[in-house]
């Protein structure tokens, strides 16, 4: 069954698996960038203000019922073929658990921490910045994290539009009938999910103040 | 919107194929979820192998578990049953966890009264641990019906039913409106869904409501 995977021919050239899977890496990553710049901001402010939390709330649960595939094609309809539409389908995606994230961080903040910030005479972007925003951290790369997941599980879509990614490989595997083929395509699209889940957590682990770090309990349960 | 309209009958047809290929997964997913949960509750090496086998489970894309599971079990490529299995695995995948931190969040004194009141294990977890449970089962329930109800559309990419059939078909015509008709129908269903469980865990759990 991995026949098709370890074929050497099929790791060469324009069309072959490190080039699908860059592509794929790609759509991810930019992805994430789009969305973070506009959910982050978002998360943090209503966070930070604790005005507007339903709007938060409600606009995450009306995009998560949102079918990426419709999303897809309609903009495909309307703008042309190309990487733009798999951006704004993704992106969508992406928004909803980044901005959950960074507002329930937020939230979640220890307020005497909050407290003690403004009474030492901090501006309010410096609370935000200074302690809130490093305070939340953990959760809000819960966010990246679970955003990642799914925008490498989705980017796969992509490709029924003619885009690139691992995606082409399952549905040029669809239309071929090569069963290998499109099973090289769901297994290496979840090896990056598991290696861009690892990179986050190497980054959290890099970037999280230590104090944050659960006691005792190994950060899991 | 007219599209839904001008094209009742079609629009109620796939309403209800997208319906049954969302709900029937829940459904099973949500049973079998029940024990795997209540051991992943009660062993911390259950939970150590359940855990990451959900995570991992939950990042092949539906597209190729749809397209791989005909292959896998024998079924034509036609057949709901390659929409079906793949939704169960994805609601196990979910709700595994949520049963499991639905269990934990039971309070040790209430178990401790239960047992010293004499109830058997099974009577316990039915009539204790289980009801007290579902505030936290329905909070996963409910992420993983509106998931399911988004994600069966992606059947349509290998010829099966539901909304998605509109949004492939109006893709080959050129006609946003049917895409258009099509995704209004999943975002109200997953709502109208969303919305009834809601309110059933309400109606289950009336404790949940009174002394805060």
């Amino acid at each position: 069954m991995g026949g098709w995977l370890f074929d050497p021919a099929h790791w060469s050239g324009p069309t072959g698996v490190p080039v699908r899977l860059l592509e794929h890496l790609g759509y991810t990553l930019v992805t994430l960038l789009i969305a973070a710049v506009i959910a982050v901001p978002l998360g943090a402010f209503v966070g930070h203000t604790g005005k507007g939390g339903f709007v938060v709330v409600g606009l995450s649960n009306a995009l998560r019922a949102l079918p990426t595939t419709a999303v897809l094609i309609l903009v495909v309809l309307w703008a042309g073929l190309g990487d733009f539409p798999v951006y704004v389908a993704l992106v969508l995606l992406a928004i909803p658990p980044i901005m959950a994230g960074t507002y329930a961080g937020i939230r979640a903040v220890d307020p005497v921490a909050v407290d003690a910030a403004r009474g030492v005479g901090m501006r309010e972007s410096g609370v935000l910045l200074q302690v809130e925003i490093p305070n939340a951290l953990p959760l809000i790369y819960g966010g990246f994290r679970g955003a990642a997941l799914q925008v490498v599980a989705t980017a796969t879509i992509a490709a029924y539009t003619g885009a690139g990614g691992l995606g082409r490989l399952v549905f040029d595997g669809l239309a071929l009938q090569e069963f290998g083929q499109m099973l090289a395509g769901a297994v290496l699209v979840a090896l990056l999910a598991v290696l861009v889940d690892l990179g986050f957590a190497g980054l959290q682990r890099l970037t999280v103040s230590p104090g944050l770090r659960p006691v005792g309990t190994g950060g899991k349960r | 919107m007219t599209w839904i309209f001008e094209n009742w009958d079609r629009f109620w047809e796939v309403t209800e194929v997208h319906l049954r290929l969302s709900a029937v997964p829940v459904l099973i997913g949500f049973v079998l979820s029940i024990p795997l949960g209540w051991l992943a509750s009660r062993s911390a090496t259950a939970r150590a192998i359940l855990f990451p086998v959900a995570n991992i489970l939950f990042t092949i894309p539906s597209i190729a578990l749809i397209v791989i599971t005909p292959v896998l079990i024998g079924a034509k490529i036609l057949d709901e049953i390659n929409v079906i299995v793949p939704l169960v695995i994805y609601t196990i995948a979910l709700m595994v966890r949520s049963v499991a931190d639905a269990l934990a969040s039971v309070p040790g004194h209430v178990t401790a009264a239960a047992n010293a009141m004499g109830y058997r294990p099974l009577r316990r977890f039915l009539t204790v641990d289980f009801p007290l449970a579902l505030p936290v089962t329905i909070a996963g329930l409910r992420v993983a019906t509106v998931s399911n109800i988004s994600m069966v559309s992606v059947g349509a990419l290998v010829g099966l039913g539901g909304y998605g059939q509109l949004f492939t078909e109006g893709y080959q015509t050129d006609n946003s409106a049917k895409v258009f008709a099509g995704l209004i129908g999943t975002v109200v269903l997953a709502v109208l869904a969303d919305g009834l469980l809601l309110l059933l865990g309400r109606v289950l759990t009336p404790w949940a409501r009174t002394g805060r």
